[in-house]
């Protein structure tokens, strides 16, 4: 058996330490914005860090928060149950969230699910788990739940006059309660991860989510894409054993574009450091077009 | 998944299905929120906070006015305590507010859950304090009154009244809550020195009565006696006839009784 | 069975009835708490707190304090307790009592710059002994110091005084009362001759007018505002007026509240008493009899350092320090005193500050010629929103009080006139008043002195445990007072020195300057108590001294001493205390002292065992010294003589001067007094001591118009204390309600009417407003009390562009003193957890402050930091703030002024001033 896809595959298996080690640059990454978002809420909240002098540094959580006394940021979801509820919002917050909402649109949505949620962690973790020990799967479940969840967030925030999602959402009991005090969130926590582990592979984030689902649809026009380099590409299919949100390497759409045009995609990064022949790589989406042209010249010096 | 497969039968099927499972999980969705809403009534939240269900509403759980909070006593309600989840509240007999004169956990919220229209911290109304009388040192006698010397307001929110004990030659005084004035603030349950706090602060729904409208105490305003009376235009409102028959009709047709 | 419906359904709703107000049935509630007090003992006591002298009731259980009532019997409180009183079961219980002596030491050895390491009795004994000797050798009498209490019990204050009046020869003996009393002392002595209120508190249920000068009573005397209040309410024609530099609490009953500016209360007195003079209300027939116009110098400085003041007074200090030499007379100064604007005084009279004379008359009210109400208004109006003509317009309210012919008046003060630069004028300021109109010493007529401590009166005062004094009134530099006291306590001849001591702030200073080298503190904390504490911080732990404190818990004192002793507290041992209307009560001990604490009593006694006579009856030094029959500066060996009365030289004090062999025999332990209570002072000494000094003690009031009844009548189970002077009349212990009054005091002979024999025997000196006279011509004033001219004279500090504010600190109603009892009951730390600086909202708000904001408030002399509060219990007038001292974490004495009234060495921390600015 020598296909490309078995070459490329080989390839992979027999990389050396340090490549392995700089595959997983983009996880640490992730960790480290995960963990060191909470440190900063954590450390203000606890340890009254302050920059510039006498300013809180980073006040609040992942609802809302306010960054060296000045930059207001909010989620933009909560704002829009908020709205639907039926409150007149503050200026404020509507800037916070206008900020966020942003700064998003320009790296990708889900960007958030990767970089930000802590229950990324606990999800991935259930994840890495699962694909370690023998769990079946037991039934196939549709990834756009979340958005018949994420509809009915809405309509649920209109009719009850509450902010539907934000009473139960874990994410929210997450962190507030490691940024805040301990309560019995963590029981909702453990559920995640026993359903994501023994139920449903990445169900959680990949498939109830009303959050990620709203992310999704504001990722759909993001800056920073993955590329794909149809040239290079063996089809070895290695890139969507790692992927949480495999539909989004639909082999024939990548083909057409150039690159992943899914909403869904949280840029997490964990494809690109492993495809063996670098056909996968962090870009620009103005620039795709120009790169995929030239080829990949950085990858295919990585990995060759 | 064949497209072939479906047929039309099975989509309406299987779109009652989704329906109503969408119906059964939305509103048991919908009732868990509720209910965590209304967890605990006797939740006390920071100053200027909106009414209970509109500040369940507005308030987005960020913590902002925790963080701003000098004293600390704000904390954010965790799941599973019974309390609104998530949502700011403080307990008064272990942090009261220090009512700070520039309301730090009103500025820090983003949302206006708290009110930015209130600008002075003593006419918060956080909630309002309810003395049990019979626990009360100061109303068997004893001279305690320390809710009243803590009181931020002292001498409005808490006045003393003074009265001959009558038992000896020593006069009692009884603390008194003023509700025109209480801010709520919690300062006098978390100094109360009985065992259990014999003052507390709960939310003024819950405790407070209201006179009726017909009426006005004599002695609150000077009214005088009208001297230049112009008679009303408008008659009286009758009462409303059931069924086309004039008011007092059934009564006075049922025989029984009598 | 046999119950019918309507029973039921009566006994049902009776049985819900009481379940929703939370009142269980009353059979059931009787029998629940019968069975929860299953085995309690209760006994009789006294509250550990304030001078009121509340009676409660002890309950223990299992040999602890299982609860505590107001005693319904004690006619003080009838059964009430404030706060403080309700908590007298929890103050022992603290979670960090001490318990064990602790030393500093390195390497086993002491150390000054050592950590303190638990240790033996025996050990601390024996260094502290070996420290107090080293020192006696080198510095003499006046070298050994003890820091003593208004809240030692009166056996205490009596061993503790005479150990050192009479064993150590050494006046360098004070009690906090100093800081407390010593002006109304003074006020007394100089007044009457004779310390103590006449009057007591059936007072009140008998005036028509209580005048507070000074005395937040709400607050500080809860229980006894509780009296004037039902007063109030229940006598149509009671008027309670409130002088006070700031609105407090008292206010909210009075009638009229004046908010005067500090000091400014000697002008309102002396405008009241022209306005007596004016209206011809002077009641002659009583002046005539009974008193006489005196008067005393004026440029009497101070109260600080006479000398070296420089070398103590670093940096801005000295530009108060310095008006100890000189001082310029301001511009009201110069019409109070008839003097000119700038003049330059110089404090000649310092050194003889209670010098007084006789004057006339037509003097006297000459030199009240100036205080119109124009004047004192101009000068003692304290709230400057307040306009001329309402101050103006009280003042006469209050002058047509005193003067009303038909109304009975009390005046009530505390630390406001006590805590004086002038409190002993600023006392007899009241009497005169009080006398000008004839309304003294009767039921509801009266100046009253009300007292700080719980046995500020008992101890402090009658035992005499002042640098000056001995016990009943006699004072050390009196040879015949010393006479009196060495056959009492059989001593040889000029054993006692007739030095007076250092009183309790000089001590600090004596100890700053190395003249004192050995200090013990009983019963107090003068580290957080004294003002001016930078200085005395560094005199305890950056001079080679040694400080002793025993204490129950761990205080600042404790903290800067060498040797920590474990006192056994208030219910842990025997005691009396004498309250402000001279009531004597006792208690029994109730429960072991906590691990190895020991009584006070024991400790004096313990040290007193390893002191010979020769190691303090030989030839002594005592620097300053001047004395007819004395050699100066020295005492002289009395070995020889003592030898001749039985005394071996290597007798130790304690056999010498307590466990005399007449001692042991007549009072031994166990005795029936006792019915069943430990003491474990007299197991330990195998006699009882409490009693064996109390009658010793009692010999010295007999026959001097300070009689109490012997130790067994107090502890009857029917008495609740007895306001000495107690005299058996028809076979019965009878108390005396008002003094010098015939009708009720023992000691006035029938036909007297009032007597105020105080002065019996004694002339005085006739001179003018000016000077004392030649002594050529003198009156008798037997029977007499004085009428005092004293000026109004400005505060020495006050506050200027830099130090803008006027500084008054004092105590709340939760906390007692430095707090290191009722800060250790965590209700009461949680019912007021810090001290905060109360300011007038305007004044925060023109510094840029607001409520809660951390300050700084600093003087020329240290400063603290401290919450603001603009509400609450006080209303402070613009310009004045107010810093209560019961919180170590704010130590205010750090900023306060030790400048004290230069007759009554009181320190006043009252006033200073200082600069409030954001932490």
């Amino acid at each position: 058996m020598n296909t490309p896809a078995d070459l490329s595959h080989s390839k992979l298996v027999s990389r050396p330490l340090g490549a392995r080690l700089w595959s997983w640059r983009y996880v640490v990454l992730r960790r480290l914005s995960q963990f060191g978002i909470l440190l900063l809420f954590f450390g203000t909240a606890h340890w009254a860090w302050e920059w510039p002098a006498k300013t809180p540094l980073l006040t609040g959580n992942l609802s809302a928060s306010e960054l060296f006394g000045r930059i207001p940021m909010a989620d933009p979801f909560a704002v829009l149950q908020i709205f639907l509820s039926g409150h007149v919002l503050q200026q404020k917050v509507i800037l916070g969230a206008a900020i966020v909402l942003g700064f998003y649109l320009l790296v990708g949505g889900r960007v958030f699910c990767a970089w930000a949620c802590p229950v990324n962690m606990v999800t991935d973790l259930a994840g890495w788990l699962r694909a370690r020990l023998p769990i079946p799967a037991m039934f196939v479940v549709s990834r756009n739940i979340r958005y018949f969840v994420l509809a009915a967030s809405l309509v649920l925030s209109a009719l009850t006059g509450l902010a539907a999602f934000e009473w139960v959402s874990p994410v929210g009991m997450m962190h507030r309660e490691i940024i805040f005090g301990l309560g019995a969130g963590a029981m909702a926590l453990t559920a995640i991860f026993l359903f994501d582990l023994l139920i449903l592979k990445n169900g959680w984030c990949g498939h109830l989510c009303p959050l990620g689902g709203f992310w999704s649809l504001v990722g759909r026009t993001a800056l920073v894409r993955v590329r794909f380099d149809k040239t290079t590409c063996t089809h070895c299919g290695e890139c969507a054993r790692v992927c949480p949100e495999p539909q989004v390497l639909n082999l024939k759409r990548l083909e057409e574009t150039g690159f992943v045009t899914s909403g869904e995609c949280s840029n997490c990064g964990r494809c690109s450091p492993l495809c063996p022949e670098g056909s996968l790589a962090f870009d620009l989406r103005p620039l795709i077009r120009k790169h995929g042209a030239e080829g990949s010249i950085s990858s295919v010096r990585r990995t060759k | 998944m064949s497209d072939k497969s479906i047929t039309r039968r099975d989509f309406l099927v299987k779109t009652a299905q989704g329906a109503s499972l969408a119906v059964t999980g939305g509103l048991l969705w919908a009732y868990l929120v509720r209910q965590e809403a209304k967890a605990q009534p006797y939740a006390l939240r920071p100053p200027g906070a909106l009414a209970e269900m509109d500040f369940n509403a507005a308030c987005i759980k960020c913590g902002q006015c925790v963080n701003a909070c000098p004293p600390d006593i704000l904390k954010l309600a965790p799941a599973g305590a019974n309390l609104p989840i998530g949502t700011p509240y403080f307990e008064p007999r272990t942090g009261a507010c220090i009512m700070c004169p520039d309301i730090p956990c009103l500025i820090a919220c983003p949302t206006g859950a708290l009110a930015p229209e209130l600008k002075d911290i003593n006419k918060a109304r956080m909630g309002l304090a309810v003395i049990d009388i019979e626990n009360c040192l100061s109303w068997k006698g004893l001279r305690c009154e320390v809710c009243h010397r803590d009181c931020p307001l002292k001498g409005k929110a808490i006045t003393l009244e003074t009265d001959p004990r009558g038992l000896s030659k020593h006069a009692v005084f009884r603390p008194m809550v003023n509700s025109d004035y209480c801010t709520g603030c919690g300062i006098c349950e978390k100094a109360c020195p009985t065992e259990v706090a014999a003052i507390r602060i709960l939310p003024p729904a819950l405790v407070q009565g209201k006179i009726g409208d017909h009426y006005r105490l004599g002695w609150t305003f000077d009214t005088e006696i009208t001297q230049d009376f112009k008679p009303s235009e408008q008659a009286p409102p009758a009462p409303e006839t059931s069924g086309g028959k004039p008011a007092g009709m059934d009564y006075l047709n049922d025989g029984g009784g009598l | 069975m046999g119950l019918t419906r309507r029973d039921f359904l009566k006994t049902s709703i009776a049985a819900s009835t009481a379940a929703t107000v939370g009142m269980p049935l009353a059979k059931e509630a009787e029998a629940a708490v019968k069975a929860s007090e299953a085995g309690w003992q209760w006994d009789k006591g006294a509250c550990r707190f304030c001078g009121t002298g509340c009676g409660i009731m002890i309950a223990t259980k299992d040999g602890r304090i299982v609860a505590t009532k107001g005693d319904p019997d004690a006619p003080v409180n009838r059964g009430l307790n404030c706060i403080k009183g309700y908590f007298n079961g929890k103050i022992m219980y603290g979670k960090d009592r001490l318990t064990q002596p602790l030393l500093r030491m390195t390497n086993g050895k002491f150390d000054k710059k050592g950590k303190f390491v638990p240790v033996s009795w025996d050990k601390a004994m024996e260094v502290m002994v070996d420290k107090f000797l080293e020192t006696y050798k080198e510095k003499g009498p006046s070298g050994v110091a003890m820091f003593g209490s208004g809240q030692w019990t009166v056996p205490e204050g009596y061993v503790g005084a005479k150990l050192w009046k009479a064993g150590f020869r050494s006046n360098t003996i004070d009690p906090n009362a100093r800081h407390c009393m010593a002006s109304a002392v003074a006020g007394f002595m100089q007044t009457f001759g004779i310390d103590e209120p006449a009057g007591n508190y059936d007072d009140i249920e008998t005036t028509d007018t209580a005048v507070l000068w000074g005395a937040n009573m709400a607050e500080m005397h809860p229980i006894l505002w509780s009296r004037i209040t039902n007063r109030r309410l229940t006598h149509d024609r009671m008027k309670v007026v409130n002088l006070s530099t700031y609105g407090n609490m008292s206010s909210d009953i009075a009638d009229i509240e004046i908010v005067f500016r500090p000091s400014g209360d000697l002008a309102i007195q002396n405008y009241i008493a022209r306005e007596i003079v004016k209206r011809d209300a002077v009641n002659w027939d009583f002046v005539n009899k009974h008193a006489v116009f005196a008067t005393g110098p004026y440029d009497i400085g101070y109260g600080f350092r006479p000398k070296n003041a420089e070398k103590f007074a670093p940096g801005r200090e000295m530009e108060v320090v310095k008006n100890e030499q000189e001082h310029v007379v301001d511009k009201w100064e110069a019409i109070a005193q008839r003097r000119k604007e700038g003049e330059v005084a110089k404090q000649v009279d310092a050194a003889g500050a209670g010098k007084d004379w006789a004057i006339s008359f037509e003097d006297f009210k000459a030199a009240l010629e100036p205080y119109d109400a124009d004047f004192t208004t101009a000068v003692a109006k304290g709230d400057p929103d307040e306009s001329d003509a309402d101050f103006k317009a009280k003042l006469k309210q209050l002058a047509d009080l005193y003067c009303d012919p038909k109304r009975k008046v009390v005046s009530y003060w505390t630390m406001g006139f006590n805590q004086h630069q002038r409190g002993t004028w600023v006392n007899e300021q009241a009497y005169m008043n009080h006398l000008l109109l004839g309304k003294q010493s009767m039921p509801g007529n009266g100046a009253f002195s009300l007292t700080g401590q719980p046995s500020a009166c008992g101890t402090a005062r009658e035992v005499g445990t002042f640098s000056h004094r001995l016990p009943a009134d006699m004072v050390v530099n009196n040879k015949k007072h010393r006479d009196h006291a060495e056959e009492l306590w059989h001593l040889p001849a000029n054993t006692i020195n007739p030095a007076v001591g250092s009183h309790f702030t000089k001590i600090m200073r004596d100890l700053e300057d190395g003249t004192v080298k050995w200090a013990m503190v009983q019963v107090n904390n003068p580290w957080q108590n004294t003002a001016n504490l930078n200085h005395w911080i560094r005199g305890a732990r950056e001079m080679d001294n040694f400080i002793v404190c025993c204490d129950g818990y761990p205080t600042v004192s404790a903290k800067v001493a060498d040797l920590v002793l474990p006192a056994a507290m208030i219910f842990e041992k025997w005691g009396f205390y004498g309250n402000a209307e001279r009531r004597t009560q006792c208690w029994r001990q109730q429960v072991a002292p906590v691990g190895q604490a020991m009584g006070d009593l024991w400790i004096l006694m313990e040290m007193a065992k390893r002191i010979k006579i020769k190691d303090v009856w030989g030839e002594q030094k005592v620097p300053g010294l001047k004395e007819a029959g004395f050699e100066d500066g020295k005492l002289p060996s009395v070995l020889e003589e003592a030898q001749k009365m039985g005394y071996s030289p290597d007798m130790s004090l304690y056999d010498a001067l307590f466990a005399t062999p007449e001692n042991k025999k007549a009072f031994p332990w166990p005795d029936k007094v006792a019915k069943g209570h430990d003491n474990h002072i007299a197991k330990n000494l195998g006699w009882f001591p409490e009693k064996a000094m109390f009658e010793e003690y009692r010999k010295f009031g007999t026959g001097h118009g300070h009689d109490l009844a012997p130790f067994d009548v107090y502890y009857d189970d029917k008495v609740r204390g007895l306001k000495w002077p107690v005299v058996l009349k028809d076979g019965k212990w009878t108390e005396t309600r008002w003094r010098f009054n015939e009708e009720y005091d023992p000691y006035v002979k029938k036909g007297q009417g009032i007597y105020f024999y105080g002065n019996d025997g004694k002339a005085m000196v006739v001179g003018d407003l000016d000077k004392a006279g030649d002594g050529s011509k003198k009156v008798d004033i037997s029977g007499k009390a004085k009428i005092y001219f004293r000026p109004y004279a400005s505060p020495v500090e006050q506050p200027d562009k830099e130090f803008d504010l006027w500084l008054c600190t004092g105590r709340v109603l939760e906390h007692w003193h430095s707090g290191s009892m009722t800060r250790r009951v965590p209700e009461l730390h949680r019912a007021f957890p810090d001290a905060v600086c109360w300011i007038h909202p305007k004044d925060a708000e023109s510094k840029g402050l607001k409520r809660n904001d951390l300050v700084w408030v600093e003087s020329r002399r240290g400063k603290v930091k401290v919450r603001l509060e603009t509400g609450g219990r006080n209303k402070m007038p613009r310009g004045l703030v107010y810093v209560p001292w019961f919180d170590e974490s704010v130590l205010i004495n750090k900023v306060t002024l030790d400048t004290t009234c230069p007759i009554s060495k009181q320190t006043d921390f009252k006033k200073c001033s200082v600069k409030v600015y954001k932490a």
